[in-house]
């Protein structure tokens, strides 16, 4: 219980953050117009790439005789760039047709 | 210094990720917003990798940093090639695909933490990453799954009792988990059954869930994906990730809960992983009042489209797969000129994404006023002369309101049957996706137009403009 406690004292602000994020995730989403739902999700799925962050860190700082992390750290930095890159290389070519069609 | 550098493009970050997906629910400003959300993931992988500095105030070595690049580079033309090659009606397989790989690589993260940082006593910390791994993993192996299913290569099994396995299962990997907190020691054998068993319900969880309800689970997969991501941000106290993760984490679970409500499921049932497949068994209940069918020449279907006041297209799946929808288009245009008013219905779950039809016909140049959604749509069928149903099935099953006993009962349905004229485009009789017979293949005015969509809609095309 103290353990609980601690955690969530030490870590509050980025609970606040959590949390603040939660609602705000909703509330961007609760307008989207159907049309735009396999963009929005393929965008959403661009953005939680950003899990790279952690597979950099993880590579960045393993040590030159720690194998496992360094070709673990190597395979998630690849996975991640491809859910990064591929993700909004996607989502682009998705709504490149969405524009082309405005102009008519 | 850096550090604080680091914190403000990570700010930076942020607030592109929110302004980002703020902007793609408009469809003036979606693509900018997508391009404001990737410039901010950008300079948050850059700033990463030359400001981030360890508590003892270290940069990464060099070595690291040329081996993070050449990984990047690796990912980047890997992603790049599969994105671009991508046909539009594999999109839904594609972006499962996607959230797979970020799944990996959270899992990943969180194996080489367990190892790396392990922290006895500090269960907030250990719980956390052990949870990343948890989600991770069940995400990798579910979005692998269900991109095989899309893409055809694997069809759905269920084994009997198989909602009560997989929450055992769930119950077993959580209990595991939670043990592995408590050890004074890591425990690097136990941490590789605790990823076997994620990766096994990852499958026993998608395995079972029929065709139909693919777009709910891909987008449940989404905000898997989200919160392990955010985990990743407790991990390293990183608030981009935690923001980034979050919002998709949200943002992905309502859209699960508005998909869910579109075909009329529980939110539960989904997590349980015992509807589609497991349902369908019971479909063949209710077929016994059908009629015969009646089929309908490529001729006489275009006199009567011709000489219709009011066209309504629903396109569905088989319009996909048949890549028809450039025919789909012509056709209208066609159409329009001999004074035909012709318009989309689209059901908002056609094909297998939210949004998949509307992101084909816009592929193929249809304005978008043409595009009707579902509610305005079933208003105008009372006054439409003839509707062309191409290649699709359950959205248009009247037992979605009649037959109780249908496992798709209480869906919402584009009401064609309320139309004047109904005609059928498909390649044979077999069921929908969701397995199940339908009797609007067997109503009076339904006539059948059998054939590949973009074959038979090229014939439609030539007669139309013989008439």
């Amino acid at each position: 219980m103290e353990q609980l406690i601690n955690f969530l004292s030490t870590n509050m602000g980025m609970i606040y953050i959590l949390i603040l994020s939660v609602f705000l995730g909703i509330e961007v989403i609760s307008h989207v117009p159907s049309v735009l739902h396999t963009p929005l999700m393929s965008g959403a799925n661009a953005i939680h790439g950003v899990v790279i962050i952690g597979a950099i860190i993880v590579m960045g700082q393993a040590e030159p005789d720690n194998y496992l992390a360094l070709t673990l750290g190597f395979l998630a930095v690849i996975l991640g760039t491809l859910n990064v890159v591929g993700g909004f290389v996607v989502t682009d070519r998705m709504l490149e047709l969405f524009k082309k069609k405005k102009k008519q | 210094m850096e550090n604080q550098i680091l914190q403000i493009i990570y700010l930076i970050g942020s607030i592109t990720f929110i302004i980002g997906l703020k902007r793609l629910s408009h469809p003036d400003t979606a693509r900018r917003g997508n391009l404001i959300a990737a410039f901010g993931m950008t300079i948050a992988i850059a700033g990463t990798i030359f400001l981030y500095r360890n508590e003892s105030g270290e940069s990464f070595s060099s070595t690291n940093i040329i081996l993070i690049f050449i990984a990047l580079i690796i990912g980047t033309v890997l992603g790049v090639l599969g994105a671009k090659k991508v046909k539009m009606t594999a999109m839904p397989q594609m972006v499962s695909l996607f959230n797979g790989m970020g799944g990996a690589c959270a899992a990943i993260i969180s194996v080489i933490e367990y190892q790396h940082h392990f922290a006895v006593g500090e269960y907030g910390y250990m719980g956390t990453v052990l949870a990343g791994l948890l989600i991770g993993s069940i995400s990798f192996s579910g979005s692998m799954i269900a991109f095989g299913k899309l893409n055809g290569n694997i069809n759905d099994k269920t084994i009997p009792g198989q909602s009560i396995i997989n929450l055992i299962l769930m119950a077993a990997l959580i209990g595991t988990g939670a043990y592995l907190t408590t050890l004074p020691e890591p425990n690097m054998m136990l941490l590789g059954v605790l990823t076997v068993g994620c990766l096994i319900y990852g499958v026993f969880f998608v395995m079972p869930i029929g065709g139909a309800d693919m777009p709910v689970v891909i987008s449940l997969l989404n905000s898997f994906t989200g919160v392990a991501a955010a985990l990743g941000g407790f991990i390293y106290n990183n608030q981009v990730m935690l923001t980034g993760g979050i919002l998709v984490g949200s943002a992905g679970t309502i859209l699960t809960i508005l998909m869910c409500k579109a075909m009329n499921r529980s939110l539960l049932n989904v997590i349980v992983g015992s509807f589609g497949g497991g349902a369908t068994s019971t479909a063949a209940i209710g077929n016994a009042a059908m009629g015969t069918i009646k089929e309908i020449s490529v001729t006489d279907a275009a006199v009567l489209l011709s000489y219709s006041k009011k066209v309504m297209i629903v396109p569905g799946y088989g319009l996909a797969v048949a890549q028809a929808q450039h025919a789909c288009h012509e056709l209208e245009t066609l159409l329009e000129e001999k004074g035909v008013e012709v318009k989309y219905a689209i059901h908002p779950v056609a094909g297998r994404m939210p949004g998949h039809m509307n992101v084909l016909l816009a592929e193929a140049d249809v304005p978008y006023p043409k595009l009707l959604e579902m509610e305005d749509a079933n208003n105008e069928f009372n006054s439409t002369d003839a509707v062309i149903v191409i290649g699709a099935n359950d959205v248009v099953n009247p037992a979605a309101k009649k037959n109780p006993q249908s496992p798709i009962y209480g869906m919402p349905i584009l009401e064609v049957e309320n139309a004047q004229n109904v005609i059928v485009m498909k390649r044979g009789m077999a069921a929908g996706y969701a397995g199940i017979e339908n009797e609007l293949f067997y109503e009076p005015k339904t006539r059948m137009l059998f054939g590949d969509a973009k074959a038979t809609l090229q014939k439609l095309i030539t007669e139309v403009k013989a008439n």
